[in-house]
């Protein structure tokens, strides 16, 4: 089972957190910043799994991790998971995002948190792999964009087109 | 026409004003995140965020719901962050209630992501979650599943499950797959309130749809991993859609990098592997799709490789097969070989898990985990360690320690060094070579673990000193190190030691001091002094440091004495005793020498387990009107019946007051038991007051829960009078081998010294001994068994057993089912279920007879041949028509006349015999009474009947063997069956063998089902005795029943129908509660307590049996969905 799944830029800052276990506030909050110190040391020629922290259960479950230019994306895992099909779900999940947001960035995330969860939920409920195939992810969020769309008709040019405007300006402040 | 133009015309300003409010949306959200970004500090983020959220605040009392969906997403943004915006989340729920489709959306995602399963504020949502499963939009249906499967309040299940149930025959794919995976999630957190849908779970394997049968294998690994046994029959069916899968019959969108459905091939083998686990028949049935899933593999990409090592795994777990081995481990070398990091960490992960069957394999790969040894990874170095960590034995022990101790020297993560720093203890536990490696290892394992350290490793370090070996003279010189090295850790700076060391140390000092005569114990003193009174010294140590001092001061009162005086007005009150204590003993040599006997066996100590030298004092106390002593669980329980505002389920609105009754009851039993557990040391441990925790464990029990513990073993050697134990010539031997010896040097030795001595013992003939690494070389200490441990591991595990027993349907069918939906070209004759050739006619018997069962219960007419239905006592009319007419009751023998009996059914027949059975109900046992019939003319002779049941007992039968049956003649024979353990249904197999003519025997076999409902008994109580009774059990179970409200008085309808069906004895009804007690047999009771709520009977059982419970609530469940 996924315990938990967060992304963080490499600052340390979350970028989405989903946990399907429940822990307080303040652990959830540790666990990331733990999560963060653990996973930011490692090298880049090392390999992607580490023992998780303390809090979130020790040796009892994995870390499993993928770097992209700024952003880390982790998954918590016990033993009943396959560390290289995780992997493998991760670079979905990422190429998911990619597609979904044509050419994903670290503000895409920011600003379309909602959207960055109703695409995990199309592949991860209550912490069991629900979908690995991406285009059937993609169906999905599309069919649920559609009443969007419908809703709000032509604005979403207006907004897309502003988004890309204001996501140039912002990368340089933010990287 | 115009009616559409003109609404279109009035919708706009709505939306284009929803347009403005989703333009502020982002322009808002964009801020925030703006101005966060561009902040330097935490502190002031901090401020940014709080009046962010002030502001939110603001806007959420305003209705204006479009606003509110940006709002969620901010809230969801400062949450993440850390902050509390708990105040929207009321808000997220009424989004969820309220809005459109979209603003939905957002709420139940923001309810998802901000409350937990216990949040009382999901019960609001419970109703808008049950509206949206009915909708008719499948969106909408489709969101509700996705929330119930992240949180859903664990009391609400039974509500929302029918609605589940059904959609799992949801005509769109994705919906079932949901269900499917939130009936899973039920399953985890409430077993058995999903246990009747077992049979569901097997219709979703079988869906037509791949992604509906891939949901289900999460249902399926977690239920074999749970019990294996019961889903043995499924086997064959994994295998087929293994075989399937590989061989590329799914679509090709299931396809992921040109491996079909990789995913799906993981969890397949990972439920293969458990089912053949220590199974050889099992595992025979999926060599062959195993030797596929390796070659198909081909090594492309990464997620082959994910495949390929699960297949190494199952091929290890399951009954060995050579050449399958064979190539498992040249995969495991192209792993460990591997250029690529993340694979050569599978690779040791399987070599550590292979090396316990095949220990050679590490000795083929030596270099490369010696390379491993030395990798900048950290988490390969571990993984490294942790596989010389199985292959450690007596000959490479001290290498790979040392190996570890490096690691750890170098490791500044908490968790790997409490994890690692075990392990050193248990390999020198194991497999030290000498007494000083011994203890040196020990001291290192104490000094890094420091206060991380699992409180066991000392324990069990200390237990090892304290009880020895067999050899007394062993020991002695093992103790005489401890206090040798002990010494000269503690002359040196010990200001930096951890706290659980000096613990150690100071017990070690405190009790073996004395065994080494060249040291002066005035110096022992001095140096335990100094520890006193040093500031890092936590003041749990220093009890301890004080209670040694208290062992080793007899005779040198003049250096304790100012000692005393100062801590005996100590701020610690533990520390104060124990300072007044030695304050006593030092001034008094008679009783010091009656406490502290030195050396005196821990034998001959006499414990007063029952405290009887208090009972002056507590008649006194009782005489003089002091209330009696409560166990404190008794004093929780009074205290929860005190809340003014109960909002438990069950509150005892019995007429009698049980409370009174009932402590007496209790105390008898519990209270002895909480005494002895307490004082199950030695009198000399309470001396040690306040640092009991530790010494506990190094104090051998003789007494625990049942008195006296018999030892098992010789006794261990008392520690004597230190002359006798140490020869002067020995001391100066270990004098000198205290010395820290120069370590065999490895560092400038080349690696394959290393590999030589790592891997030494690791041999071809030695391979065979690794197999269990302790019958090898004896361990060199030895444990003693502890004698309280065996007690205390066998009560659990029984429970889980019988759960899942009840719901096994055909893997004939399973087969079917998938043929129909996965392999197109496969014969439609092999559709029609019960084609298949049966593996055993066992196997086959059962699967019809259940199939039978369910075919009935979905109102199909298709009943098959003569296969024998079962019937329960009175609950529902069988419209079978192979009902035998009852009067064959009337051949009953006529002592059993007069019992209640069950409709009698027919089992089977052919053409000279039929057979029918009929079940009878004694109190102490089933009868089980077959009648065998004649049909023809002639006489059949040698009639000889057998029955087998696995989970039932037979008491005694009684004519199962009949020389001749005349024609047209009908016998009896009855067995009488007894159920220990609760099962929910239970099958009986049975032959008959009869002649026709001489010499011609023919056989003719039968099966049934006997359901634990047979076996359940009314138990007869008072209220009164009820009373008592509930409160003495212990295992309890609760859960919501329906109602059945037809009747004017609903709860005395359904009591009255669950008395029908299961022989249950109504005790009393009060109100809207109602008590009932029924009994297994003549065995173990159970209570039933209900209660109207609402529409729904809220039932509490509760058992001395664990599994009884459940049993006896899955039959009122079907008993009531039957009525």
């Amino acid at each position: 089972m996924i315990k938990a799944i967060l992304i963080f830029n490499n600052h340390g800052k979350p970028r989405m957190s989903k946990f399907y276990e429940h822990y307080t506030e303040d652990t959830e909050q540790q666990i990331i910043r733990e999560t963060f110190h653990l996973v930011s040391k490692r090298d880049e020629n090392v390999c992607n799994f580490l023992e998780g922290g303390l809090l979130i259960g020790g040796s009892e479950n994995k870390l499993i991790y993928r770097h992209y230019a700024t952003l880390y994306f982790v998954f918590c895992v016990d033993s009943s998971e396959s560390e290289l099909g995780i992997l493998d779900l991760i670079q979905v999940f990422v190429e998911t995002l990619d597609k979904c947001f044509e050419n994903v960035c670290e503000l895409d995330l920011i600003f379309h948190l909602d959207k960055v969860h109703n695409i995990l939920a199309e592949m991860v409920m209550g912490g069991m792999v629900l979908e690995t195939n991406m285009s059937e992810i993609i169906t999905q969020v599309e069919a649920q964009g559609k009443m969007e769309k419908s809703e709000t008709l032509t604005l979403l040019f207006i907004c897309q087109s502003m988004r890309q405007s204001q996501a140039s300006r912002f990368s340089s402040k933010i990287s | 026409m115009s009616d559409v133009v003109e609404k279109t015309l009035s919708a706009l300003p709505g939306l284009f004003d929803s347009q403005t409010g989703a333009a502020r949306i982002t322009s808002r959200l964009r801020q925030l995140v703006k101005s966060i970004t561009e902040l330097t500090s935490k502190n002031e983020e901090e401020s940014l965020i709080k009046q962010e959220l002030s502001s939110m605040k603001e806007q959420v009392s305003s209705p204006n719901t479009s606003m509110m969906r940006e709002i969620m997403v901010r809230a969801m943004y400062c949450e993440m962050l850390g902050y509390d915006a708990s105040f929207t989340y009321i808000h997220a729920i009424k989004l969820a209630q309220q809005g459109g489709v979209l603003e939905k959306r957002v709420g139940y995602l923001a309810v998802s992501l901000f409350l937990n399963e216990g949040h009382e504020l999901l019960l609001l949502l419970v109703n808008t979650v049950l509206k949206d499963l009915q909708s008719t939009n499948v969106i909408e249906a489709y969101m509700a599943l996705t929330v119930v499967a992240q949180v859903f309040p664990k009391d609400m299940i039974p509500a929302v499950l029918p609605l589940l149930e059904d959609k799992l025959s949801y005509p769109k794919e994705i919906i079932r797959r949901k269900a499917v995976l939130a009936l899973y999630k039920f399953y985890l957190i409430a077993p058995n309130q999903v246990q009747h849908i077992h049979a569901k779970f097997r219709k979703a394997l079988c869906d037509r749809d791949p992604g509906v049968m891939t949901s289900s294998l999460h249902i399926y690994l977690q239920l074999i991993t749970e019990s294996p046994d019961d889903y043995k029959d499924l086997t064959g069916s994994f295998v087929t859609i293994l075989k399937q899968v590989v061989g590329g019959k799914l679509p090709v969108d299931f396809n992921y990098h040109n491996v079909p459905a990789p995913w799906l091939q993981i969890q397949l083998l990972r439920i293969l592997s458990l089912l053949g686990k220590e199974d050889r028949s099992t595992s025979e049935l999926m060599y062959e799709v195993l030797d596929e899933s390796l070659r198909r593999a081909e090594m492309n990409h990464n997620i082959t490789y994910a495949i390929l090592y699960e297949c190494v795994k199952a091929i290890y777990t399951i009954h060995p097969k050579a050449e399958l081995l064979e190539k498992a481990a040249r995969c495991i070398g192209n792993f460990v070989l591997s250029p690529k990091i993340n694979l050569r960490y599978l690779g040791l992960k399987a070599l550590t898990y292979v090396v316990q069957h095949d220990a050679k394999l590490a000795l083929q790969h030596q270099m490369t985990i010696i390379e491993c040894l030395d990798h900048t990874d950290f988490t390969i170095k571990r993984e490294t360690l942790e596989l010389l960590f199985r292959i450690t034995n007596a000959q490479n022990v001290t290498v790979i320690v040392e190996k570890m101790l490096d690691f750890l020297h170098g490791c500044s993560d908490e968790h790997t060094i409490i994890h690692l720093v075990g392990k050193v203890a248990e390999l020198a536990e194991k497999f030290a070579p000498d007494n000083s490696w011994f203890i040196q290892t020990m001291n290192d394992v104490f000094s890094t673990g420091g206060d991380l350290l699992q409180q066991d490793v000392p324990n069990n370090f200390l237990r090892l000193l304290a009880e020895g070996s067999e050899s007394k003279e062993e020991d002695d010189q093992l103790r005489l190190y401890a206090v040798n090295s002990y010494l000269t850790v503690l002359k040196g700076d010990a200001s930096h030691l951890p706290q659980r060391f000096l613990q150690v140390m100071s017990w070690v000092l405190g009790e073996y001091a004395h065994l080494q005569e060249s040291v002066d114990q005035r110096e022992v003193i001095r140096l335990l002094t100094q520890l006193l009174d040093q500031r890092s010294v936590s003041s749990e140590t220093r009890v301890w440091i004080l209670s040694a001092l208290t062992k080793i001061s007899e005779g040198q009162t003049d250096l304790i004495l100012d000692l005393a005086e100062s801590l005996s007005s100590s701020q610690d009150t533990v520390l104060r005793q124990q300072a007044q204590e030695l304050r006593q003993l030092s001034q008094d040599s008679q009783l010091y020498e009656w406490v502290l006997p030195r050396g005196a066996p821990w034998d001959s100590m006499e414990v007063d387990s029952s405290l009887s030298f208090l009972d002056g004092f507590v008649s006194e106390a009782l005489a003089a009107g002091a209330a009696p002593y409560k166990p404190p669980h008794q004093r929780q329980e009074e205290l929860c019946e005190d809340r003014a505002l109960n909002l438990e389920p069950y509150s005892f609105s019995l007429p009698v007051s049980l409370s009174s009754c009932s402590i007496t009851d209790r105390q008898s039993p519990t209270l002895l038991s909480v005494s002895s557990g307490l004082s199950g040391n030695s009198t000399e441990l309470s001396q040690k007051a306040g640092s009991s925790t530790l010494i506990l464990e190094g104090v051998k029990r003789v007494w625990g829960r049942d008195g006296y513990l018999r030892q098992n073993e010789t006794t261990a050697p008392p520690v004597d009078e230190p002359s006798a134990a140490v020869q002067p010539s020995g001391q100066q031997e270990a004098a000198e081998r205290l010395e820290p010896q120069p370590e065999p040097s490895t560092q400038n030795q080349d690696k394959l010294q290393l590999a030589s001595s790592l891997f030494v013992g690791l041999g071809a003939g030695s391979s065979m001994s690794l197999l269990g690494k302790s019958e090898a070389p004896p361990p060199r200490f030895r444990k003693k068994p502890r004698p309280h441990e065996s007690s205390s591991s066998s009560s659990s595990g029984t429970s889980e057993r019988s759960s899942d027993s009840s719901s096994r349907s055909s893997h004939s069918t399973t087969d079917s089912f998938l043929y129909g939906s996965l392999l197109e070209e496969e014969p439609a004759t092999s559709i029609s279920a019960f084609s298949h050739t049966p593996k055993s006619s066992t196997a086959n018997g059962l699967a019809q007879n259940k199939d039978t069962k369910e075919d009935r219960r979905a109102n199909t007419s298709q009943i098959l041949g003569g296969d024998m239905v079962i019937v329960r006592p009175n609950t529902f009319q069988d419209k079978h028509p192979s009902l035998v007419s009852s009067d064959l009751t009337a051949l009953l023998p006529a002592d059993l006349k007069d019992l209640p009996h069950s409709d009698v059914i027919s089992l089977t027949s052919d053409p000279s015999l039929s057979l029918s059975s009929c079940r009878l109900f004694r109190d102490e046992a089933l009868l089980l009474v077959i009648l065998i019939s004649n049909c023809t003319e002639t006489v059949i002779k040698d009639v000889a009947v057998q029955l087998t049941c696995e989970e039932l007992e037979t008491a005694s039968l009684r004519g199962n063997v009949m020389n001749c049956l005349e024609g047209n003649s009908t016998s009896v024979c009855h067995y009488a069956l007894l159920m220990d353990e609760p099962h929910t249904n239970v099958s009986f197999t049975g032959t008959v063998s009869y002649q026709t003519q001489p010499g011609h025997t023919n056989t003719l076999s039968f099966s049934g089902t006997l359901s634990a409902a047979d076996f359940i008994r009314p138990l007869v109580v008072s209220t009164e005795e009820y009373g008592k009774l509930w409160l003495s059990l212990s295992h309890d179970v609760k859960q919501n029943l329906k109602l059945l409200t037809d009747a004017s008085d609903p709860l005395r309808t359904t009591l009255n129908a669950l008395k029908d069906a299961l022989q249950l004895h109504v005790v009393d009804i009060i109100g809207s509660e109602g008590i009932v007690a029924c009994r297994l047999l003549s065995g173990a009771p159970c209570l039933l307590h209900c209660r109207v709520n609402g529409a729904a009977l809220a039932m509490w059982l509760r058992s001395p049996h664990p599994a009884l419970p459940d049993c006896i609530l899955y039959h009122c469940q079907r008993a009531l969905a039957q009525h």
